[in-house]
Order: C-alpha cells, then sequence, then structure tokens
C-alpha cells in the first residue's frame, strides 16, 4: 500500500474511531450529570457459581430538563444539541420540530425540505460511520480477528484502497453539506419554528446535486460491500441468526402515510413480536403510550409501551418492551419510502425468513438499507425546483403552550416535549433520547451474555468483548450512543459470588 | 531526543470537543507525529494507573474538555495538573463551565426530582430513586453520587491556557498546538484566540451601526431577518460585542447571531455584564415603564447573557446553593 495512502487511512482511521469512542464513552442518557467514563455491570452469582443477576448500570445524569427551564423555547434547538456532540443534529432537530408544534406553525415547503435535507445527510453520514469504521469492521475483516485489524484499515485490506478514500471523502462532503445550512456541523443553528435561518442559493445547487448523485452510488455500493463480504459467509449469517443475539420484543418507528420508513416525520407505530401492528399514534400522544420506569441501580430510566404495563425484563407476546433503531424501524414499518431502499428492506426480510427479524445483529444491515434510502431522499431533495426557494422560514402568530417533536435518531426514536408560558418561555421541558427507547432491551442482552458466558463461577476468557457484542449490535449511546469500539468496551465489570463478595473486577478501557 | 508527552482528556461535556480534536488529525499530521499521546480515554487504551506512575510534569501538556462536576472528575484534574507542565483549558465548559453550567441554577433535589418523580412519562407511584447502594435479594449494586455545582477548571485547578468555543474550531485548535509545540507560546493565562471582538471579523462588520439606539427587541423567530444586515442592527441581540473572535462567525454564516462561546476578550471580566452595559445603556426610553417594555424582549437574560459562562461569571450559581 502506498504510504501517503496508508497514512491518509490511519488518520481517517484515528479520527472514526475517536469519533466513535465519544459516543461510546458518553453514557448521556438523559439530562445529565456526567460521573463516570465508564458503564458499570454487576454481575451476581448464585452458588453453583451461575449468573443470578446482571445490573447494566448507567451512573450519570446531567439536569438538561431542568436547567431548560426559563429559558425561550426558540433557543431549545441551539441548547438541547448539546445533550450529545455526536448526533447534535437529531437533537436540534427534534426540538425544531417541536417548536412547530409548540406555534401551531407549519414549516414553509422549503424550509421544510432544507430540514429533511440536512436530516437525511445528517442519517447517511452517521450510519456510514458506524458502518465502515465503528462496529461494521468486525463483521467485514471478521469478528475472530484479531482487535488491530477490526478497523478501516482492516477495511481496506478486504474490500480495496478505493473504499477508503470513498468512505473518507464522501463523509466530508456531507458534513460540509450541514455546514452549509447550520454554520458548523457539531452544534448547528439553523432551526427555527416554521422554517430555517437559511436558504440554498441557486449558484450552490449544482454541488450539491453532484454530492447527492455521489451519495446514491455510495450507499448502493456499500450494500455490495456487505452482501460480497459478509452475507457471502455462512460464518456470519449464523452468528447474526444465534440465539445468544436474539430477543422477541416489540418494535417502534416513524413511518409516513403509507407506512413507509420515514426518519424526519410521521406517526409513531409499534408491531408486536409477531410483527403485528399493535400501536399507530401522532407524536402529540406520545404519553399515552410511552412511559419510564425506574430502577434504583441506574440512572437510566427504562422506557415501556405503557397500555402494556411494566412487565419487567422479559421477551414474548405480551412483553412491554420494545426496541428503537434501524432493525426496529424496519420492523414496524410495510416497506421503505424510495426504490432502491425497497428493493434492499425486500431482499433482507427474503433472506432472513420474514418479518419480524429479532436478530439484533441484524442492525447492521438494516442500517445499510437506511443508508439507501437516505441518499436517494437527498437526491429527490436537491432536484426538487422548491429546495431554492426563497420563502424559508414562517413567522408564528399563535400563543404558544405546549409541543411534541420526534424525529427518528440514527439510534432509534427521540422525543422531545415541551411547556410553556404565553411569552414562549420553558415551563416543562421533556426527553426521550433513542439509546433510553433501548434500554430494557440491552439490559437483557447484556444479561443474557453474562449468563451464557460465566458457568460454575468460571469467566470466560474474553468475557468483555463477547458483552460488548451484546452492547454493540445496538450501535448504542446510553443517551446518545454507547457506541463500542471493536475490540474494547469501556465497562467496569464486577463479579460478586453468592456470599456477595467481590471475586473479579475487569475494566476495560 | 524523546518526543513531547500530550494529554487528552474530558469531563462533563458533550463529546462536540472530542469530534474537533479527531477532525483535526487530518490537519496537522505533522504535529501529530511530532507528539507522544500519552492519554487519550476517548480515542486509545490508557490506564489510570499509567499516568499516576509517570514523574511530575512529564507531560508537557494536556487538553482536557468538559466541566468539573464529579470527585472523579476533581481527583483526574488534580493528577493531571501534578503531571502536566501545561494545563489547557480546551472548548467552552471547561474554559467557561460551558451549557451544562446552566444547571447552577437549580438544585441537585430538582433535577432528581423531575427525571424521577415528576417527568410527564413518569410511571414510578413508588417513587424509587437511583440509589447509591442498592439491596436486592442481599445483592447490592452501587452508583455514584451527584454534586450541585458545575465548575469550570480553573476553579478546581491552576490552568495555564484556554482554548476557546463549543465546540473550539480545527483552526485556532491548530494554532494552539502549534504554539505550543513552537515554544512560541502567549503570557499564561491567554485565551488562545483573536483578543479582539468577534465583530471584527463578522462578514456584516459593514452594517454595524456606530450609534445604535434600541426601541425593542425581537427574539430571532419573531422576524425575519436580513441575511446581509448586522442583527444588533435589526434589534436582534448578538453577543458578538462582548465575544471573543476566532470562530470566523460560524453561527452568523449559518444565519443566526453569535451567542457568545467563544467567551470574552482579556479586557472584559464578566461577558454578560459587558453586553447588557452595552445593550442598556442604548435603549431609546429613558423612563422606567419604558425601558421594561424594550426589555420584554430579552425574557432570559442569563440564558441570553450568560450561555457558556454562568459558572465562571460573577453570578456563578444560585444563592446558598451548596458546591458538593
Amino acid at each position: 500500500m502506498e504510504k501517503a495512502v496508508k497514512d491518509a487511512f490511519n488518520q481517517g482511521s484515528a479520527r472514526a474511531n475517536a469519533a466513535y469512542e465519544i459516543g461510546r464513552r458518553r453514557f448521556m442518557v438523559d439530562p445529565i450529570t456526567r460521573l463516570e467514563g465508564h458503564g458499570k455491570i454487576d454481575i451476581f452469582l448464585d452458588e453453583k457459581g451461575d449468573v443470578e443477576r446482571a445490573y447494566m448500570q448507567v451512573p450519570e445524569l446531567r439536569g438538561f430538563e431542568v436547567f431548560s427551564i426559563g429559558r425561550p423555547a426558540e433557543d431549545m434547538p441551539q441548547i438541547t444539541s448539546r445533550i450529545c456532540g455526536v448526533c447534535p443534529t437529531a437533537h436540534h432537530m427534534a426540538a425544531t420540530k417541536c417548536l412547530d408544534d409548540l406555534y401551531k406553525v407549519e414549516p414553509t415547503p422549503t424550509g421544510r425540505k432544507i430540514r429533511e435535507l440536512v436530516y437525511n445527510t445528517f442519517m447517511l453520514e452517521d450510519h456510514a460511520l458506524h458502518f465502515f469504521v465503528l462496529g461494521g469492521p468486525d463483521f467485514i475483516v471478521g469478528p475472530e480477528a484479531p482487535p488491530a485489524e477490526r478497523n478501516i484499515v482492516g477495511v481496506i485490506g478486504k474490500v480495496g484502497l478505493d473504499a477508503g478514500k470513498k468512505v473518507i471523502g464522501t463523509r466530508r462532503r456531507l458534513r460540509e453539506l450541514i455546514t452549509y445550512f447550520g454554520g458548523k456541523v457539531v452544534h448547528p443553528v439553523l432551526g427555527l419554528p416554521g422554517g430555517v435561518s437559511k436558504g440554498l442559493n441557486p449558484a450552490d445547487l449544482p454541488k450539491f446535486k453532484q454530492l447527492a448523485a455521489d451519495a446514491v452510488e455510495f450507499a448502493t455500493w456499500t450494500l455490495d460491500v456487505l452482501k460480497k463480504i459478509v452475507l457471502g459467509n455462512p460464518e456470519y449469517v449464523k452468528m447474526i441468526t444465534s440465539e445468544a443475539f436474539t430477543h422477541k420484543t416489540c418494535y417502534m418507528g416513524t413511518v409516513d402515510d403509507r407506512n413507509r420508513v420515514n426518519f424526519y416525520d410521521g406517526q409513531l407505530r409499534v408491531v408486536d413480536c409477531n410483527g403485528k401492528e399493535i400501536f399507530k399514534f401522532a407524536p402529540r400522544q406520545y404519553l399515552d403510550y410511552v412511559a419510564e420506569h425506574v430502577e434504583p441501580w441506574s440512572y437510566m430510566k427504562f422506557t415501556f409501551l405503557k397500555p402494556r404495563g411494566w412487565k419487567d425484563f422479559v421477551e414474548g407476546p405480551d412483553t412491554s418492551i420494545y426496541a428503537v433503531a434501524p432493525l426496529a424501524r424496519l420492523n414496524a414499518a410495510d416497506g421503505m419510502a424510495t426504490p432502491l431502499a425497497q428493493a434492499a428492506y425486500e431482499d433482507f426480510y427474503k433472506t432472513l425468513g420474514g418479518k419480524p427479524v429479532h436478530h439484533t445483529l441484524a442492525n447492521h444491515w438494516a442500517r445499510v438499507i437506511e443508508m439507501i434510502q437516505a441518499a436517494e431522499r437527498m437526491q429527490e431533495l436537491v432536484n426538487d425546483p422548491e429546495i431554492t426557494g426563497t420563502e424559508i422560514r414562517r413567522i408564528p402568530t399563535a400563543v404558544p403552550q405546549e409541543g411534541v417533536g420526534v424525529v427518528e435518531a440514527p439510534r432509534g426514536t427521540l422525543f422531545h416535549h415541551y411547556r410553556t408560558d404565553e411569552r414562549g418561555l420553558i415551563t416543562m421541558a421533556n426527553m426521550i433520547v433513542a439509546t433510553q427507547n433501548n434500554s430494557a432491551r440491552i439490559a437483557m442482552s447484556v444479561e443474557r451474555a453474562a449468563k451464557g458466558l460465566i458457568k460454575g463461577g468460571k469467566v470466560t476468557e474474553g468475557l468483555l468483548n463477547k458483552v460488548e457484542m451484546a452492547f454493540r449490535a445496538y450501535d448504542p449511546c446510553l443517551g446518545c450512543a454507547t457506541h463500542s469500539l471493536p475490540g474494547h468496551l469501556p465497562i467496569s465489570l464486577r463479579i460478586f459470588d453468592h456470599k456477595r463478595e467481590l471475586v473479579e473486577e475487569l475494566r476495560q478501557d | 531526543m524523546s518526543k513531547p508527552k500530550v494529554a487528552f482528556y474530558w469531563c462533563a461535556s458533550c463529546g462536540g470537543c472530542e469530534e474537533t480534536v479527531v477532525d483535526l488529525a487530518e490537519d496537522i499530521l505533522g504535529v501529530v507525529e511530532k507528539v507522544d499521546i500519552v492519554l487519550w480515554p476517548v480515542a486509545m487504551d490508557f490506564k489510570y494507573k499509567d499516568v499516576e506512575a509517570m514523574p511530575d510534569k512529564s507531560i508537557l501538556a494536556t487538553l482536557l474538555n468538559g466541566a468539573i462536576r464529579s470527585t472523579e472528575q476533581e481527583e483526574m484534574a488534580r493528577l493531571l495538573r501534578r503531571k502536566s507542565q501545561y494545563m489547557i483549558a480546551y472548548g467552552a465548559c471547561a474554559h467557561l463551565g460551558g451549557i451544562p453550567g446552566l444547571a447552577n441554577q437549580f438544585t441537585r433535589e430538582h433535577i432528581l426530582k423531575f427525571n424521577y418523580e415528576d417527568g410527564p412519562a413518569m410511571a414510578n407511584e413508588k417513587k424509587t430513586r437511583p440509589q447509591l447502594v442498592t439491596e436486592e435479594n442481599g445483592r447490592t449494586p452501587r452508583l455514584p453520587a451527584l454534586t450541585n455545582v458545575v465548575r469550570s477548571l480553573d476553579q478546581v485547578v491552576e490552568v495555564d491556557y484556554y482554548v476557546p468555543g463549543c465546540p473550539p474550531t480545527p483552526k485556532i485548535t491548530r494554532a494552539a498546538v502549534t504554539a505550543l509545540l513552537e515554544n512560541r507560546l502567549p503570557p499564561k493565562g491567554s485565551v488562545i484566540a483573536p483578543d479582539i471582538a468577534l465583530c471584527n471579523e463578522c462578514p456584516r462588520k459593514a452594517t454595524k451601526p456606530a450609534n445604535i439606539s434600541f426601541r425593542e427587541f425581537k427574539r430571532p423567530h419573531q422576524a425575519i431577518m436580513d441575511p446581509e444586515k448586522c442583527f444588533l442592527a435589526q434589534g436582534v441581540v448578538c453577543m458578538g460585542p462582548s465575544t471573543r473572535s476566532g470562530c470566523e462567525a460560524a453561527c452568523i454564516s449559518g444565519g443566526m447571531p453569535c451567542t457568545g462561546c467563544f467567551g470574552p476578550t482579556s479586557r472584559v471580566h464578566d461577558q454578560g455584564l459587558k453586553i447588557m452595559s452595552s445593550l442598556c445603556s442604548n435603549l431609546e426610553p429613558k423612563d422606567e415603564q419604558g425601558i421594561s417594555a424594550v426589555l420584554q424582549g430579552i425574557p432570559d437574560p442569563i440564558g441570553t447573557f450568560y450561555r457558556y459562562g454562568l459558572a465562571k461569571s460573577l453570578l456563578r450559581r444560585k444563592v446558598n446553593l451548596p458546591t458538593d
């Protein structure tokens, strides 16, 4: 490999790994006070030395909801983006949509389309990072490969030099589009009730048209990479479908009026573990369907389906636990909203034996299908004549009172809910972040991994890595992203025997 | 000759600063090759005890981002201070307390009560709260405690330099790292960014009025704003005049006013007071009723003028809020 190219890849890899680590180290569950850089798992053994109970804990809580009180609502898109520097665009957009609802103002067509363009670009960029650099290398290079090779450099080795150039270059251009409209890519500023703060100059359109065309090519090429390398290997397929990574829960995602996946807007649809629609509701009704349960051993709350009641950490037809994120979105919808993504969707369910798919690791494949939809949607938007319109915002006139805004963040459904006084000052803010919706299922996955790996008091070699896999499949950001890098996980794991004595402590930085 | 050692660490922050450091890597390939990164928990695998074992002052510089709000973070800040020749507060949270510092207006109890009891989606009739120690069939999982007050880094340890911004830009980060490696550092205590107000580099500078008289303040959502004209000239609060430059007016290029994340210039002690005194001395009405009518347009002075700097300001925190 040419040295310059190799250096570029190594740099790209270091950057992307670091971005990944940022997410995975951040246990930002919900308005949070960071307390430790580590997630915590306490495992308790019974007399035989088998696992009796594993507690997956999040040791942080900031106070975003409370310190939002008294702020002008229009500042919320910028304040709440600071919940997470890895996916600020998701919080920014959920907050902005919440302002539309609060002020009862419909964005202008151009305003809405610019938001959607930025949002789909963000979705594609974030998913690409995960697939090529973060979770994906596990599969592309191979789960048994040495950790040092399970990174983008290893990916290059497997798929060729051009791949690296393409991934790094495409992501850079996608981030430039977000900066164009948002001023900054980390903590953008475009969102206001009724539209956006900046329009698209027609002179700049050709460059974005080219980007969108390249994005579609990039996303479909990514699917080819996945198919050739991952799905072409029966061992991988066996792992994806293994019992250890399967949970029968409900699934939630946002759908359009034809029940197709939509990242930016729509109704929330929930299916049970048989794939049957059990609830469908508008964002405004979320309190009738979603509730939060507290366990004394974690600062993270566990979200469940309210009509079914909290039934503990159980799965099956009656469970009130639901999952969000790519696989859940596909399971909760009847199809994709764009043609190439729809074809990939049909192939996905045909290959994995029909809907719904319960294999957590299938999230990687679902993510690539979503990349295709995001790219196709970008292309639709840049070719829409209204995208360069000058009516980018509508001034709200209603007296504000209460609003709810929902988007599909890369890692799942994200709710923002504000109440204000008549001047539009926040009196109550509630946010339920993507990974919090997944928290119960993640806790179950971690416990299952522990139970499978610790027998007779013996801690299996590589326990942390396997527990990590239980995490990583969700691309979890316990609050925004507890991503985990192939090779290691930032957790501390403590094992107590039946007398509750600490017998072992493993810590992975 | 061995390469200078550099450490990165983070405390209470969102991860955006790390993104910037990471984005930088491509730009300063040459610089990165000149240093030995001894601690970067976000990107590399290092152990706390390895740092503890290093001789004092053996790290050239630590770049620390995030505010301080737990004993663990405070300990880490002290340890790195001891091991480093230069302690650099990186980003608005370490520099000024940042947006998490707005929590200093509220008590810990308020936060916990909302999160676990009063939140609209709570299903918690028993009012369960996370416990430092939980008892469940003899099993006792433990959690760390939360503190009341958010502090900037220099309220905990001595800080040599500051790199401002939420997040800092790759450009000013590169300038700071280069200054460090080439030993061209400004006087101790400096903020490493141009020491002049943002208006100086604002593309709308030409339309900034020399004399201004405010009849009303408009909030950004209340009016369609002229994309070329100074925000203040349009009656929209912009923190530019009391904020240090260096971001190249990023938010303004996104069509929104400055919110002050780079903090004040060296000549200003309290960023919020500075802009308040400047705005208020230019109100057109001179009677109390008229003045308060104009100020209706700034309904949240703390969040507007101290969005990033409350923890470090003269106001600092809610009256009688305990620090532990």
